[in-house]
């Protein structure tokens, strides 16, 4: 590895790996990096952290050769390079893991990775070389399982594997951790530190903290374009970080009191039989949701969330007597009796479900709010109570907009995350479900939602969080349950749950499980 | 090498406005050459095309009676197209509304009625409107296409009509000619605007493009139309059944095509025969396309489209080009215009080298 070669030029290891200096990229009127310097060393797990519109993405962009910068220069082991395209970067040994994973689901793990990797490489060296680099790293993959089958875990190692047989000098993790548990994160965590041990860098973009502070030696932190700080994450306080990543003192969820109250859900032996061949199938759910409490639902990503969600929104109908609001059965009715007994939902996927892409935000509003008088009668949409509608929820949820009326689509996921939660709870619901609250959200608007959520619980509604995100829910939750394949273990008292056997339950291999 | 469509991230009225205006000029350009391989003159045939079909009172009122139908159907049209749902079979929905519309003229032929028209037009839009939902409850109960479905039934309907002018509704004295007895006065539409061909069926579409105007930009139901083509899974989380929202849509496209069908053959011809449509319903697609599925702009494509097939016949008289240069030219049309759709929504490059 060339990372060895330079370890015994004391001279050249002294150089970072590759330097940013001085980038700029403007997009129209906004500046979404501004003046960002950056340098990333051998061997250095390197976390960039930010809010949502920081300017994270657009760096690592402009760093992977997608998007070239406005002014500013790469420098590459101290060389001047102008980086023109995600290909050139590949080539010169930068190797990225997106958040999103593309992978062809009906293709096999081995399939999947020469499909990516070009003319040079066969099915079978592929083969041999996934067995190399799982044995080394301990990324156990099987090449010819198909990727449908996989967890998100394993499939992340696919992508991971994909960008270690280029043998990558830097390798850039976008979020990695936000889909697996914490058993699958710790093994990450151990192939990373293996890698930076070998002379890898890594550049981690995250927005949990202790992730970071547990793995990186150094920290770069954006806010609205620029570089506040590069620290030793190790030395700050994950309080002081946040701090310097919203701009603003984060505080502590306030606390309340739990007393709940009468049933709001029930759930009686739910079930619900899976339509395509990747769909999770809903077997025996019994669950209860009470006034005034919130109960969060842990699991990893695919494990019959979506599915459970759209069980409970009426989006899918299942059969008589299994969904109840208030104790009226209404496992036959869609949405729109379900929101008329005081039911609100936000579903997981921001732009497209809960959310129009192109329209604006005053019309997005009539998603929810069609049944409101004040805003369409006699049939009538009233446009200019749709537009007061919307700025309230833009004002009373701290909105931030390029415009009065945007389309949807214009706002970062942060912000339209806090528009969608704050129209379907302006109208205090006495019942919400929460598909996901703050995935992909920011530091700053992750806290002011769960603090929303924790009031609307004050005032007496019930709150069902459906979260892939540990922490939130054990911040939040009055109690806690497990999805895994479907099935959900009992709810029991979040304070009675520890992290490993919630983690063992997500994996199916929980107390729970062994009973059902 | 490869294309490349990345979506444009601004893209003003004006563009939006241009590119059916550009498609007609381009679509002109090309129709100009395509005459002059005939060996005729492009610049005689375009006197013959425009100047001829709007030149004389004559030909401008058979330019609003042509125009009728093809509004009509375009509304309806724009309906199902808005909400991403394809009926295309328009025309079968058209040639129902005729007959049993005609049906209603032939069957109080003769009787002491004085008002029979509206009936014949009531009917006629109840009947289009039972034909569209054909097409979509095959879609919604077993997932049939659409597009296949409304086509194939345009034939059947064509057949029937067919059948039923040279059988049932033949007229007696009619010496065996393929077609219905002339419907008396109380059957046929009023003429309006003074003129003697232009009939009621205008008034109609007006109303109807007003009513549409009104809503495409204020109402719910619009709004559901639009959601549901532009973000299915947003529709159905705001709870707009999918399946509710084909069935109404295909029963209004029926309805509006049928009432035109009802409309040409009590206005406009006065009697059933073995063809009663030039195309309208065909023609109508363009015409929806064309206006943006807006209703002004459905009206204005409407008198493009009307022209064009009047100065089709034209051509055909005076300069001996073939009719079927005009249907190809709508069909060029329609072409140039989702293209040029496709031009305004996304830059097209082409890169070099693969992807890698």
């Amino acid at each position: 590895m060339s990372a060895q070669v330079s370890d015994s030029f004391g001279a050249v290891t002294s150089l970072p790996l590759v330097e940013l200096r001085g980038i700029c990229k403007r997009y129209g009127d906004l500046l979404a990096n501004n003046d960002i310097d950056l340098r990333i060393n051998r061997g250095e797990i390197h976390a960039l952290l930010g809010e949502n519109g920081a300017g994270k993405s657009t760096l690592v962009k402009i760093l992977y050769g997608a998007v070239e910068p406005s002014a500013g220069d790469i420098l590459w082991e101290g060389k001047p390079i102008a980086m023109g395209s995600p290909v050139q970067a590949r080539a010169l040994g930068i190797g990225m893991v997106f958040q999103h994973f593309s992978l062809f689901d009906n293709l096999t793990v081995a399939e999947n990775i020469t499909v990516a990797l070009g003319k040079d490489w066969t099915l079978q060296s592929v083969r041999t070389e996934i067995g190399k680099i799982s044995a080394d790293y301990g990324l156990s993959l099987e090449p010819d399982r198909k990727v449908w089958t996989l967890s998100a875990g394993e499939r992340q190692r696919i992508e991971i594997v994909r960008c270690l047989l280029q043998n990558p000098k830097i390798l850039i993790l976008d979020e990695p951790t936000s889909v697996l548990t914490p058993q699958e994160a710790d093994k990450l965590f151990e192939t990373l530190e293996q890698l930076a041990a070998k002379g890898c860098a890594i550049l981690y973009i995250s927005h949990r903290l202790e992730e970071v502070r547990r793995i990186c030696s150094s920290a770069t932190i954006l806010r609205a374009g620029k570089v506040i700080a590069t620290l030793d994450p190790r030395r700050n306080s994950a309080r002081d970080i946040a701090a310097m990543m919203v701009g603003i003192e984060v505080g502590n969820i306030s606390p309340r009191e739990h007393a709940p109250k009468e049933s709001m859900l029930k759930l009686n032996k739910l079930a619900l039989k899976s339509e395509t061949i990747h769909e999770i199938a809903l077997q025996d759910i019994d669950l209860e949701v009470h006034c005034g409490e919130i109960v969060g639902i842990a699991g990893v990503a695919g494990n019959g969330q979506s599915e459970l969600f759209a069980a409970l929104s009426g989006e899918r109908l299942s059969r008589r007597g299994m969904v109840s609001i208030e104790e009226r059965d209404c496992s036959l009715d869609g949405i729109t009796t379900r929101r008329t007994l005081g039911a609100a939902f936000v579903p997981e996927e921001r732009l497209g479900h809960a959310a129009a892409p192109h329209y604006t935000l005053s019309e997005n509003t009539l998603i929810s709010h069609r049944l409101d008088s004040n805003v369409v009668s006699k049939g009538m949409v009233s446009k200019e109570a749709a537009r007061k509608l919307a700025g309230e929820i833009i004002r009373r949820f701290d909105v931030r907009v390029p415009n009065p009326d945007p389309e949807a689509r214009m706002l970062s996921g942060g912000n339209l995350q806090k528009f969608v939660i704050g129209r379907e709870i302006i109208s205090k619901p006495r019942l919400l479900i929460v598909d996901q609250p703050t995935w992909g959200v920011d530091a700053g608007a992750a806290h002011m939602i769960r603090q929303a959520l924790i009031n609307l619980a004050a005032y007496g509604s019930a709150i069902l969080v459906i979260s892939q995100d540990l922490d939130e829910l054990f911040e939040i939750s009055d109690r806690i349950a497990v999805i895994h394949d479907g099935k959900l273990s009992t709810a029991n008292a979040t304070e009675s749950w520890s992290r490993e056997a919630i983690g063992l339950e997500m994996m199916g291999i929980g107390q729970e499980g062994k009973h059902s | 090498m490869r294309l490349e469509l990345s979506p444009r991230a601004n893209i003003t009225p004006l563009m939006r406005l241009a590119a059916p205006i550009a498609a007609l000029v381009l679509a002109f350009a090309i129709a100009a050459i395509v005459i002059a391989f005939y060996g005729k003159s492009p610049l005689q045939a375009f006197d013959v095309y425009i100047v001829g079909s709007l030149s004389d009172s004559w030909a401008l009122q058979e330019l609003l009676v042509k125009a009728t139908p093809l509004i009509l159907i375009a509304i309806g049209l724009s309906y199902c197209f808005r909400s991403n749902l394809w009926n295309i079979g328009a025309e079968g929905q058209f040639v129902i509304g005729g007959l049993f519309g005609g049906w209603i003229a032939i069957a109080t032929h003769g009787g002491e009625w004085s008002l029979v028209w509206p009936y014949v037009l009531l009917v006629g839009a109840v009947a289009g409107a039972v034909y569209g939902f054909i097409p979509a409850i095959l879609k919604v109960r077993f997932g049939a296409n659409e597009i296949l479905t409304s086509l194939m039934l345009v034939n059947i309907a064509q057949l029937f009509l067919d059948y039923m002018v040279r059988g049932p509704l033949k007229d007696p004295k009619g010496m065996n000619f393929p077609q219905s007895v002339t419907f008396e006065d109380a059957a046929l539409l009023p003429k309006v605007f003074g003129s003697d061909r232009v009939h009621f069926g205008l008034i109609l579409a007006i109303i109807v493009v007003l009513i549409t105007m009104v809503i495409v930009s204020r109402s719910i139901f619009g709004y559901r139309l639009r959601i549901t083509g532009d973000a299915p899974k947003a529709a159905s989380f705001a709870g707009f059944s999918s399946k509710t929202t084909t069935i109404i849509v295909f029963c209004i496209s029926g309805a509006l095509a049928g009432l035109a069908g009802a409309s040409e053959v009590a206005g406009q011809i006065g009697q059933l025969q073995p063809t009663i449509s030039p195309g309208y319903g065909f023609s109508a697609v363009t015409v929806a396309f064309l206006g943006r599925l807006h209703p002004v702009g459905i009206v204005l494509s409407a008198l493009v489209l009307a022209m064009v097939m009047i100065g089709g016949e034209n051509a055909q008289i005076m300069l001996k080009l073939p009719l079927d240069l005009t249907t190809a030219f709508q069909g060029l049309l329609l072409l140039i215009v989702l293209s040029a759709d496709a031009l305004v929504s996304y830059k097209f490059r082409i890169v070099r080298g693969r992807r890698g």
